[in-house]
């Protein structure tokens, strides 16, 4: 989920127009009933007041929702990861930050450990490569995507998000290619994000990469599709979910 | 009956203390003993290393005192803090545990293609019958994250879980319980597991 800095889940489409897709916590709340497995939450603005108000979402989500939370969004320091962990998130996610000053993914693994430093990578095509895109895809680093998830293992990442800004809000399907590519090439979980419209497409990214899991924001916040329905057709696939027993207490 | 969540610094603290509120739990969150002393069960969460956990007890003076507890109340410990209640840890170094259940926490070995940590969503197999899983019928999936594992007599196990070796998923020995895994963060079948205990406390008392 994408929060503003007021506080409200939006989502882009490619990062552009935002939408006003209600209260996280409600949703959060939603998503951990349904049998969601993890929840995201990215502060897009990552202003002052918006810390602020991340970090109220993340204590009542926490009431609430029993299940990991990510949160990521404007952590430029060992400290701001330690306001958001003590906040009840288990995991940070470390975008712009973590290119501009590497250490930082490091210190974040020794200090909290690797389990809980995502090291998210928005990439996109340019003249026929992967490069690290930053600011919402709007700076290209010139990195190459392939070499930078590697140097983010190596510093300490436990995970990788990885979004295809060129798949992002296209309902097209995840970028195959580019997923593929790191997740064979790393020992660390991917999550891949950006471009998922249809079922087909889950089964689509699981077959064919190493992709450990499915990040999906727009499509589940409109309704388009539901979780159960996703783990429903997965399973019938025979890819491998969690099931949730419901209303045991 | 009130439920001691025992304080010495832990990451998972208030995971934990939220998750026993949520199903109803009278929650204690403390360090102090004569707290500790009045409520009917205990438990000791962690996330972290073994050794600068023992550290941050002993120098609370807990050590001792959570062993003279858990002789008398229900206990469990969660991830670390099940890891905690054995006699010897091996990370980093040779570290003396509490020493309730017999046995060793040694490093996961690495088998192909699984990386370690062992970090995700995981299905249970129940080994021995344990108040824990009251209700529960095998299968149900908890979120791990962890390096290390315990090893014990399969007496003392009460669930498995498979990542390329039997990982020590849930023990008990006595009225001593310990997960592995994040009830916290398991879902439904975690907050079960958190009843389980509690209601099992309520019942022993």
């Amino acid at each position: 989920m994408d929060i503003s800095s007021d506080g409200r889940v939006v989502k882009g489409v490619n990062f552009v127009d935002l939408i006003d897709a209600g209260d996280p916590v409600e949703a959060a709340k939603e998503y951990n009933r349904m049998g969601a497995d993890e929840i995201v939450f990215l502060d897009i603005a990552a202003t002052h007041e918006g810390r602020k108000n991340i970090v109220d979402v993340i204590e009542r989500t926490a009431e609430e929702a029993f299940i990991p939370v990510t949160v990521g969004g404007g952590l430029r320091s060992v400290e701001d990861i330690r306001t958001v962990l003590n906040a009840g998130a288990d995991k940070v996610s470390l975008n712009s930050a973590a290119v501009r000053d590497k250490s930082l993914i490091g210190a974040a693994a020794d200090k909290f450990g690797s389990q809980c430093v995502v090291v998210a990578i928005d990439t996109k095509r340019i003249d026929g490569a992967f490069h690290v895109v930053v600011n919402g895809g709007r700076i290209d680093t010139g990195l190459d995507a392939l070499t930078w998830a590697l140097e983010a293992e190596r510093l300490g990442a436990g995970e990788i998000l990885l979004t295809s800004m060129d798949a992002d809000g296209t309902k097209n399907g995840f970028d195959i290619e580019i997923t593929k590519i790191i997740s064979e090439a790393v020992h660390i979980p991917v999550i891949a994000s950006g471009g998922c419209g249809k079922l087909e497409d889950f089964s689509e990214v699981f077959q064919k990469t190493e992709a450990s899991a499915a990040l999906v924001a727009s499509l589940f916040h409109f309704g388009i599709l539901t979780v159960p329905q996703v783990k429903e057709y997965l399973r019938a696939e025979k890819i491998p979910v969690r099931e949730e027993n419901s209303l045991l207490i | 009956m009130k439920i001691a969540v025992v304080d010495y610094g832990a990451g998972n603290l208030k995971s934990v203390s939220k998750a026993l509120c949520y199903i109803g739990e009278d929650v204690c969150v403390t360090s102090q003993k004569d707290q500790i002393r009045n409520c009917g069960a205990v438990v000791l969460p962690g996330v972290g290393a073994f050794p600068d956990a023992v550290r941050s007890l002993k120098r609370a003076e807990l050590f001792d005192f959570l062993k003279e507890e858990a002789d008398n109340k229900p206990f469990l410990g969660i991830c670390l803090g099940m890891q905690l209640l054995f006699e010897t840890g091996l990370e980093f170094e040779t570290c003396e545990g509490l020493g309730l259940i017999p046995g060793t926490v040694e490093k996961l070995s690495f088998s192909a293609g699984l990386k370690i940590p062992h970090m995700g969503w995981n299905s249970l197999e129940y080994q021995n019958k344990c108040p824990l899983t009251e209700g529960l019928s095998g299968g149900e999936y908890v979120y791990f994250v962890h390096s290390y594992g315990a090893k014990t007599a399969p007496e003392n196990i009460v669930a498995v879980s498979d990542y390329g070796q039997p990982i020590t998923a849930a023990v008990c020995r006595g009225h001593v319980f310990g997960t592995q895994f994040h009830p916290e963060k398991s879902g439904e079948t975690g907050l079960k597991m958190l009843k389980n205990f509690c209601d099992y406390g309520r019942h022993a008392g």
